[in-house]
């Protein structure tokens, strides 16, 4: 099993211009934790939404890539998007899920991954290009080049320990993410 | 065919023609009878992606990645899609993202099926409750001036702004054919 820090800090290494969309919960606080960036949108709020505004980014910038780093609780609750993504197969797109199996932020009750639902599965009947089960370390490296030259759609559910990690919190104020990130973007 | 016939049966196209005046580029949707001709027109749009939705609050998340991205989006639905993103609507307050929603409405006119009714009753004041600016067109004649003011204030301030397309204005829904 993965730790969620290590794995997403080695992920986020030498991001490049990498547009990251975080969900909100431990992905948002993860995300934070390898270190601030403009060109990370945190979600704190619309549970479900972290795949489609991930689509939405990648089909208005075709040019850069964009990875969606969300929760298994988050990604059940959007999994209808896994089809809307699938028909427009956008191939900048790489949606990384940490799935610890389980609900962290309300108190870790166990998630629909944990009994055995299979979100690779789904992606892949939704026409993803790719999808992948990580749960080793040593895979780390080939996600990150998946992240960075991969054919999209692509979603990697990375099964990760439950064990809690410090809360890092970034910014709260939703406009000012968005004005950072918009003015990031357009300096590139 | 006189004047007024046209301009009934053209209002999608007036509609569509606000989307390329103010440079829409991404249109959300779920497969809807009364917006099926703007659907059509976007659908073969080089520089529109249509992007056909399993549940209208996916439409949400759509509308905020695009602003992220620099482009502009809007969302065609009906009344009952817009019980459907109630809390994904938050993210546009939270953040200052512009949303277009252009919503045919049910139950409120000549409508067949009653299950339309409830949520049509209070599909504007939903809305409203979302800090939506909500505007009413009625009459074809009207669409025009009605969806080129909502697509300048949703896009010029950074608002929210839904466009009630009465059912009047849709016309009947054919249940024989």
């Amino acid at each position: 099993m993965l730790d969620r820090r290590e794995f997403v800090g080695k992920l986020l290494l030498d991001r490049k211009n990498l547009l990251v969309i975080a969900g909100l919960g431990s992905p948002t606080y993860d995300v934070a934790a390898c270190g601030d960036h403009p060109l990370n949108f945190y979600l704190w709020g619309a549970m479900g939404s972290a795949a489609m505004i991930g689509l939405g980014l990648a089909l208005a910038q075709p040019a850069h890539r964009v990875l969606v780093l969300t929760g298994d609780g988050e990604a059940l609750m959007g999994l209808g998007s896994l089809a809307t993504i699938g028909v427009k197969q956008p191939g900048n797109l790489v949606i990384v899920v940490l799935d610890n199996q389980r609900y962290g932020e309300t108190g870790m009750q166990p998630s629909h991954t944990r009994a055995g639902i299979d979100l690779v599965a789904v992606a892949k009947a939704c026409k993803f290009a790719d999808g992948i089960h990580v749960s080793e370390i040593g895979a780390v490296n080939r996600i990150r080049d998946l992240v960075h030259n991969g054919a999209g759609p692509i979603l990697v559910q990375a099964r990760i320990s439950s064990d809690a990690a410090p809360r890092v919190l970034p910014i709260r104020d939703g406009h000012a993410i968005k004005l950072r990130f918009m003015e990031a973007l357009s300096d590139l | 065919m006189d004047d007024r016939t046209k301009t009934a049966l053209n209002w999608p196209e007036a509609i569509y023609a606000h989307f390329r005046r103010v440079g829409i580029r991404q249109v959300g949707y779920v497969p809807d009878a009364g917006h099926s001709r703007l659907i059509e027109l976007c659908v073969h749009d080089p520089d529109i992606h249509d992007v056909v939705l399993t549940t209208e609050e996916e439409g949400v998340g759509l509308v905020a990645g695009a602003a992220l991205g620099g482009e502009r989006a809007a969302l065609l639905m009906q009344s009952s899609g817009v019980g459907n993103c109630i809390n994904m609507f938050s993210l546009l307050g939270n953040c200052g993202f512009p949303c277009l929603l252009l919503v045919t409405m049910r139950g409120e006119f000549a409508e067949f099926n009653p299950w339309q009714v409830p949520m049509g009753a209070i599909t504007e004041a939903s809305l409203k409750l979302c800090s939506f600016l909500t505007y009413r067109v009625e009459e074809p004649g009207d669409v025009d001036e009605i969806v080129g003011a909502g697509c300048d204030m949703a896009f010029n301030g950074n608002l929210p702004v839904a466009i009630l397309l009465a059912q009047r204005l849709i016309g009947r829904k054919e249940w024989t054919k």
